[in-house]
């Protein structure tokens, strides 16, 4: 069977990493899936075209937390187009699990805030 | 003892489901009579001159009977069929409501209200300038004081209320509130989706003008739903949709309607659904409504104690009391009810998660952004409710931040 709670996304949900905010962002945005109340304040701070830091306010379920918290970890250092070019499956291979249609959208509400805050085109 | 009746159990034997409120499931009596429509007697109704045809009529237009004798409205002309609950609001606010709720009338609702039994008076107050207004809910029901001064002073041509709450299961006084309309000469549409289907529910006593209910929450069929109609205001009222079966003549630029409830029946109905609710309706009548709605009643009591006695756990709506339908939304500290139900579904267990259509309840009243709602049939057993609290408590010591 699928077990969608395993250890790592419970660990990152427990304690999500670049959990809060930062003082002096030079980007940032909140994004909420309105079906389920999810919501995240993310921010950053872009140098040379890339993230030198991240920090994240996610409150909602597990997946979209434990997402939160992965997204972030990988984000930094990544440039504005290497991040506009993360879709779905990314996602989905950071969390290593399947979803199914109705959580996805909780998966990917962080990757839309960032983008959001890039102000990078969002499908859907 | 009844779920052996149901072959969704025994297809999935470690089902636990809780999700009536939803849909409720199917006893093998209905799926089988929809079948023995399509394989012995599959044509259409009315105006066929041929043996199956005249047999799928006779269905058809039994199901009508047995539905006002089950609801005991005065006459089957009083019935009208549509896909579901949702289609039976709008075809009133379509309707009667374009006719007879003018500029400047008001239409009460509540905060309880499903979105179905919303958004159509919604659409409606924005075409003729109506003034819609709610009803408010205070302490998980509704404030019944205010509603009769309110009703009394802005005398509202309309009170559209449901019966029993999706969310909170609380079981609105719908029976006062309709003497309450008459006196000051508007008319009650109550929604009937979570009622008809686990309570005796006599138009006559309650005095209902209006009254809409869905087939598939009451173990018929998707796709079939029913309006009741109080037949002096169904005959003064204009068709809904037009076409097929519905007419008297017609000729070139005119044409004189069917009486009702053909009238409001156009093009080809579901056939099968209809005969699929009168096998649900067969099969609660042998059952007994009472029956049903004590077995509900004992599972709602258990159930409720059960979980008042886990501490994170908070419930929505009345305590056990007789205002309290088998419909229990909880709230689980820190733990978000998607999170709940999809480690209960790892356990076959179904329950609801999210808003329930209940925007307006949930955001202005509750102040939630979602819960995980249980909701219970005949089928249902302590031991389901057993294997959803154990589950529930293996849940918030896993996922407990
Ligand atoms: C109180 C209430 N009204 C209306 C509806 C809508 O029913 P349907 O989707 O069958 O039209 C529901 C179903 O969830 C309900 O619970």
């Amino acid at each position: 069977m699928n077990q969608i709670y395993k250890e790592l996304i419970l660990d990152h949900y427990k304690s999500p990493q670049n959990a809060g905010s930062l003082d002096n962002p030079t980007h940032e945005a909140t994004e909420e899936n309105t079906s389920c109340g999810d919501s995240i304040k993310v921010q950053l701070i872009m140098k040379d075209g890339r993230i030198k830091k991240i920090k994240h306010i996610t409150e909602g379920c597990a997946i979209s937390v434990a997402a939160a918290s992965l997204l972030s970890e990988i984000l930094v250092g990544k440039s504005i187009i290497s991040i506009g070019k993360l879709d779905e499956q990314d996602i989905i291979k950071i969390l290593g699990v399947q979803l199914t249609a109705s959580r996805i959208n909780c998966a990917l509400l962080p990757l839309r805030a960032v983008r959001k805050a890039l102000k990078l085109k969002t499908e859907n | 003892m009844y779920k052996s009746d149901f072959p969704i159990f025994k297809n999935n034997p470690n089902l636990v489901y809780l999700d009536s409120a939803a849909t409720s499931q199917k006893p093998q009596s209905v799926i089988d009579a929809i079948k023995d429509y399509y394989e012995n007697y599959n044509s259409n109704i009315h105006r066929g001159i041929y043996k199956i045809s005249e047999q799928a009529t006779d269905a058809y237009e039994k199901t009508r009977k047995k539905i006002a004798k089950f609801i005991n409205a005065k006459s089957e002309k009083e019935i009208i069929f549509t896909r579901n609950t949702t289609e039976s609001i709008n075809l009133i606010a379509k309707t009667w409501g374009k006719e007879n709720v003018k500029a400047e009338d008001k239409i009460l609702i509540s905060e309880m209200e499903h979105h179905s039994n919303i958004l159509p008076w919604q659409q409606l107050s924005g075409e003729q300038n109506i003034c819609l207004r709610y009803i408010n809910v205070r302490d998980h029901k509704l404030d019944i004081q205010r509603a009769e001064a309110e009703i009394n002073e802005t005398k509202p041509a309309l009170l559209a209320i449901t019966h029993v709450s999706n969310s909170l299961g609380t079981i609105n006084p719908v029976k006062k509130l309709a003497e309450i309309a008459h006196k000051n000469g508007g008319m009650i549409l109550i929604d009937g989706a979570q009622s008809v289907p686990h309570m005796q529910v006599d138009v006559q006593s309650l005095d209902a003008d209006f009254l809409a209910f869905s087939g598939h929450k009451m173990l018929g069929p998707t796709g079939i739903g029913v309006l009741y109609v109080k037949e002096e205001i169904l005959k003064k009222m204009n068709p809904f949709l037009t076409g097929g079966g519905m007419i008297k003549s017609v000729s070139r630029f005119e044409t004189e309607f069917a009486d009702h409830p053909y009238k409001f029946e156009a093009g080809t109905p579901d056939i099968a659904g209809t005969i699929g609710l009168s096998a649900a309706i067969d099969y609660m009548n042998t059952i007994g409504i009472e029956r049903i709605e004590t077995h509900e009643r004992n599972l709602t009591k258990y159930a409720l104690k059960k979980l008042s006695g886990l501490s994170e756990v908070t419930i929505l709506g009345l305590p056990f009391s007789e205002d309290r339908a088998g419909v229990i939304s909880i709230v689980v500290d820190e733990i978000h009810p998607h999170d709940i139900a999809q480690l209960l579904d790892e356990n076959n267990i179904a329950v609801r998660a999210g808003h329930h259509c209940n925007h307006i309840l949930m955001k202005d009243v509750l102040k939630v952004t979602a819960t995980t709602r249980i909701s219970f049939h005949i089928y249902n057993d302590e031991n389901d409710i057993d294997r959803f609290v154990e589950s529930l408590k293996s849940i918030m010591t896993k996922i407990k931040r």
